[in-house]
Parts: structure tokens; sequence; C-alpha cells
């Protein structure tokens, strides 16, 4: 019971701080706009600790964050081999294919009115409809291995990707697209100095949105079948053998390598578009 | 007509590949049955025709293109195979039969409502205490957001499980999990709508001596309508996701995800489109509900 009662109290006080901080006249500082959310992170750990271990919580219902932290040191290699079989193999090629031929056909669907036209409502349509659904097809035709991952991801990404890249094809004024006139600029010259870099911003949200739906595919087409390794397979056998601590020591992983893979497009995004307002300090 | 034809066009092409793709698809299944029931093909062999693409089998066997069409366990089904599918289960069958898509259609969609209430009632709660507390906002929204990069559908199944062994079955863990899903996006489509008014009009309200009440449901609640219904919008269809994703593990193949594993366990393809195509419809007609009440809401604010 003591520790339950530590855990209200660590609770109070981190509000206390964190109001503290947060009302005081640092706080617009970097510092403490890194420091009140960490605050609050490292107490939530902390009181999840607390109670798992006060209340004598089974582990098949929540394991406490150090038995999460100590699974996940020991089982590294598999955690690494399941990794690269889901991220890697899966999510980023088909990431890549994916991004790739719907940024080739947002070009195309640009050049060609009667096509915008067309696709574009379709699109639209598509992209709000569960496409996780077309995994146990796609897992039939092209196999266990990763290649039907990829295929998964390459269909849920293509859509966001594509709608975005055509609205930013389409966000230069017709002041600019005049001017490049002016200079004789035919199709590709506007395309290439003027359209494609006022597209960008538009295009890096695409692929941001891309990223999470990425390893969302290739994480649920595992549970669709596929070989004795990924995150999606160990994740649905460690729950049929109660093994929670893997479960969470594999959502551990799968929220890192979220967080990274977007932050390494954000980054990527930082630097090429550093001239758009957005990015302006 | 020039809104439509072009749309039109698209679509056509899209169950034309289709149609195209079948015999192709389904060429090496029908010739081993039609060998089975006596035909003569070419190659003879089995072997040989499992080295042999899919595109010379077709064009040496040319006469077999009709029978891909009506197999009975295509690997790629005809859309009119899909279409008979979804009348005989939807239409033709009781709706209390485990057969029937409206049956299990009705699992999927109860689970979605009930988790995207709860889940956008709790996304506004949580908006609404943001705005208003500056600890809180500091706080949780970095967390808010960095959550929407992680894969949150990763612990569905071991929500799943985890309720079902302290007791909880049925709707509730499926809810939980649509809710979750729907959460997040109404926190941050929401935080930003309430914000949404600028500083000149709080000055107004303030110079009103207008209470923070007042100003909450006057000024910020009105403003924040639009970026609601976006929020929304994204939230039912990700609420839906996470229905049919949470029936996976959840066994007893009952729900749209359900059908779904137990039609790739049986090599059902025809059972797969189905539900599908009604998970499809679902999500459809839901985002278009949100947006009818969205241009309605607007409508009658003055916002459009």
């Amino acid at each position: 019971m003591i520790l339950v009662f530590l855990a209200l109290g660590l609770w109070v006080a981190m509000w206390l701080l964190n109001t503290r901080l947060a009302n005081g006249p640092y706080a617009n500082k970097r510092s403490v706009r890194m420091l009140v959310p960490a605050i609050f992170g490292l107490t939530i750990l902390a009181v999840w600790e607390l109670l798992v271990r006060g209340l004598n919580v089974p582990m098949v219902i929540l394991p406490a964050p150090s038995q999460v932290a100590a699974t996940f040191w020991d089982e590294m290699p598999t955690l690494w081999l399941d990794f690269q079989q889901t991220f890697i193999k899966g999510a980023l090629s088909g990431y890549i294919i994916g991004c790739g031929a719907a940024f080739l056909m947002a070009i195309l669907v640009d050049r060609y009115d009667f096509l915008k036209r067309g696709l574009l409502p379709v699109g639209n349509f598509v992209a709000a409809l569960p496409i996780v659904g077309t995994a146990p097809i796609l897992v039939m035709w092209f196999g266990f291995d990763w290649q039907s991952k990829a295929a998964v991801v390459v269909v849920m990404v293509f859509f966001p990707m594509l709608v975005n890249t055509v609205a930013g094809l389409q966000e230069t004024t017709a002041m600019q697209r005049d001017l490049m006139r002016t200079y004789g600029a035919g199709y590709w010259p506007s395309l290439t100095k003027l359209r494609l870099p006022a597209a960008m911003p538009f295009v890096f949200n695409g692929l941001k949105i891309s990223t999470t739906l990425a390893l969302i595919g290739a994480i649920v087409a595992e549970f669709f079948g596929s070989p004795t390794m990924g995150m999606g397979f160990r994740i649905s056998t460690s729950v049929g053998q109660l093994a929670l601590d893997m479960v969470w020591a594999e959502i551990v992983v799968a929220a890192l390598a979220g967080s990274a893979f977007y932050g390494i497009v954000a980054m990527a995004e930082k630097s090429l578009t550093f001239w758009h307002p957005s990015q302006r300090k | 007509m020039g809104k439509w034809l072009p749309v039109l066009t698209v679509i056509l092409a899209i169950f034309a590949g289709w149609y195209a793709t079948v015999p192709f698809m389904n060429i090496k299944e029908t010739l081993s049955a039609l060998e089975r029931a006596g035909a003569v093909v070419t190659p003879d062999s089995p072997i040989e025709r499992r080295d042999a693409p899919s595109f010379a089998l077709v064009v040496k066997n040319s006469f077999a293109v009709p029978a891909t069409y009506a197999q009975d366990r295509p690997r790629l089904p005809a859309p009119h195979q899909v279409a008979l599918d979804l009348w005989q289960t939807t239409v033709e069958k009781k709706i209390t039969s485990k057969r029937s898509l409206v049956y299990h259609g009705w699992i999927t969609l109860s689970a979605t409502l009930l988790g995207f209430v709860i889940g956008t009632g709790g996304g506004i709660l949580l908006a609404v205490g943001i705005v208003h507390s500056r600890a809180m906002d500091m706080s949780v929204m970095p967390w808010a957001i960095a959550s929407q990069t992680i894969p949150i559908l990763a612990i569905a199944p071991m929500i799943i499980v985890v309720l079902n062994s302290v007791g909880i079955q049925g709707l509730v863990p499926k809810a939980i999990i649509s809710a979750y899903l729907s959460f997040f996006p109404v926190v941050v489509g929401m935080v930003k709508g309430l914000r949404a008014p600028d500083a000149m009009q709080l000055d107004l309200l303030k110079t009103y001596h207008a209470t923070q009440a007042q100003v909450f449901w006057k000024l910020r609640l009105p403003a924040s309508m639009p970026y609601l219904f976006a929020s929304l919008k994204i939230g039912v269809a990700a609420a839906l996701v996470g229905a049919i994703v949470a029936e996976l593990p959840a066994g007893g193949a009952r729900g749209l995800g359900g059908r779904m594993l137990t039609g790739s366990y049986y090599g059902q393809m025809v059972q797969i489109w189905s539900a599908l195509v009604l998970a499809a419809v679902l999500a459809a007609v839901l985002v278009l509900l949100i947006g009818l009440a969205q241009r309605m809401t607007l409508k009658r604010m003055g916002l459009t």
C-alpha cells in the first residue's frame, strides 16, 4: 500500500512542479519546454512501476517498465531480427516503392487535367478507406515473406502521397507561373524550377503521414501470416503465450522505429524546405 | 456531366483492368481443375505449368479464359463474383445468421461507433483541459503529437487478450481500441480549433468583461467547429480500422475482421473481398454522414 501512496504523492508533486514551471518566468525557454514533458513522461513511468509493484499486478496483465526494459535488453538479438524483417525489408521497401510510384503518378496526373479530375476524387475516397483490409489478400498473393508486407505498405501509402503531391503541384500562383512563361520556360523547366520546389512542403506532408502508415501496414500484415520472425508475428505469438513483457518490448521497438523514421523525414524536410514560412524561426 | 465523366472513366478503367487481370491470376488453378475434368491443356504436365509464366498459359489455353471467371476459389475473384457473394450474404441470408455479412458488419459497426463516441468525447475533454491549463498543455501536448508517429495499432492484440483475461469480452475491448485510435487525432485537431480565435477576438471579449466560460462557449467552441469536423472524419476512419484489426486476435471469427481472418485461413478469397467491400462502404458512409453534419452545422453557423 505504501508504494501506491508513494505513486499518488509523486503524481501530485509532479503536477505542482510542472504547474510551477509552466506558469513561471522561464516558461518560454527552450530548456523548460523540453523539461516539462520529460518530467511528465518520467513520472508516468515511475507511477506505473510503483502501482504495478504496490498492487501486485500479475505480469500477464501489465508488466512493470523495469521488466520491459530487462526483456528489451535480454532479447536484443531477437528484437533486432524482427526489426530488420518488419521495418527494413517490409516497411521501408514498401514505403520507397509506394511513395516513389505515387510521386511519379502525381506528376502524370497533374499534367493531364482529365486524369486529375477523374483520379483525385477516387484517390480522396480510397485514402479514407480501411486499406489495411487488403492485407489478407496481398499475403495470399505474395506469400508469407516480406514481399507481401511491402505490397500492403505500397497500397497503404500510395493514395495519401498521391493526393498530397497533386495538391502541392497546384500550389504556385498565377503570377509565378506567368513569370516563368515570360522567361520562355516550357513545361519541364517550370516543373523542375518552380512547381516541384513549391510542392515540397506538401510532398513532405505526404511522406510524414506515410511513415506511420508504413509501419502499421507492415505490422498488421504479419497478423495474417509471416515467417517466424517480424514485429507483428512476435506480438501476436507472445500475446498467445501471455509473455506480455516481450509484447511491450516489441511495442517499444515499434515506437522508437516510428518516431525515428518520422524524425528523419522531418529533418530532411527542414533542410530541403528551409525557405518555407512554416520553417522560419 | 463535366464533373462525373472523368470519375466514371477512371472507375470504368479500374474495373476493366480488374477483369483483364483475372485470367492471368487464376489460370493455373483453372487449368488444373479442367485437366482433372478431362480437358486437354497445354502443357499437360503440372510441373511445367507451375513454372510457366501465366501470360504464356493464357495464350496457349485461350479456351480456358471463361472458366477463370467462374472459379470456386479464385486467387482474384472477378467483380461480379464479389457482387454476387455480397448479394447472397447480405440480402438473401437472414441477418441473424452467422453467415450473414449484415450480422458481422453490425458487430464491427457497433464497436466502431461506441469507440468513436468514447474517443471523441475524451479527446474533446482533454483538448479543453489543454487549452485552459498551461501545465497540461506543456506536459501532455508533446506526447499527444509524438504518439501520432507511433504505430498504436500494434497494441490491439494485447489489449484484447489482457481484457479477456480480466473477464471483459465482446464489444468493449474492440471499442477501447477504436476509441484509442480516434482519440489523438481529435485531441490535436480540437486544440488547434480552440486556439483558432485570434488575439483581436479574444481582446474584444475581454472588453465585454466576459468570463472564461463565456469565452469558451461563445467564441472558442464555435470557432473550433471546422477543425473538429476535419478531425472527426479522420477519427471515424481510424476507429473503423481499429475495430477491424481488433477482431483479428479476438478469435470466434465474428465481425468483418473475423471474416477476413477465416477467409485467409480457408483460402476463401471471395469472402475476404466481400468483407473488404463492406468495410469500405461502411467507412464511406460514416465519412459522408460526418461530412453532411459538417455542412449542416457550418451552414447554420454561417461559416460556409
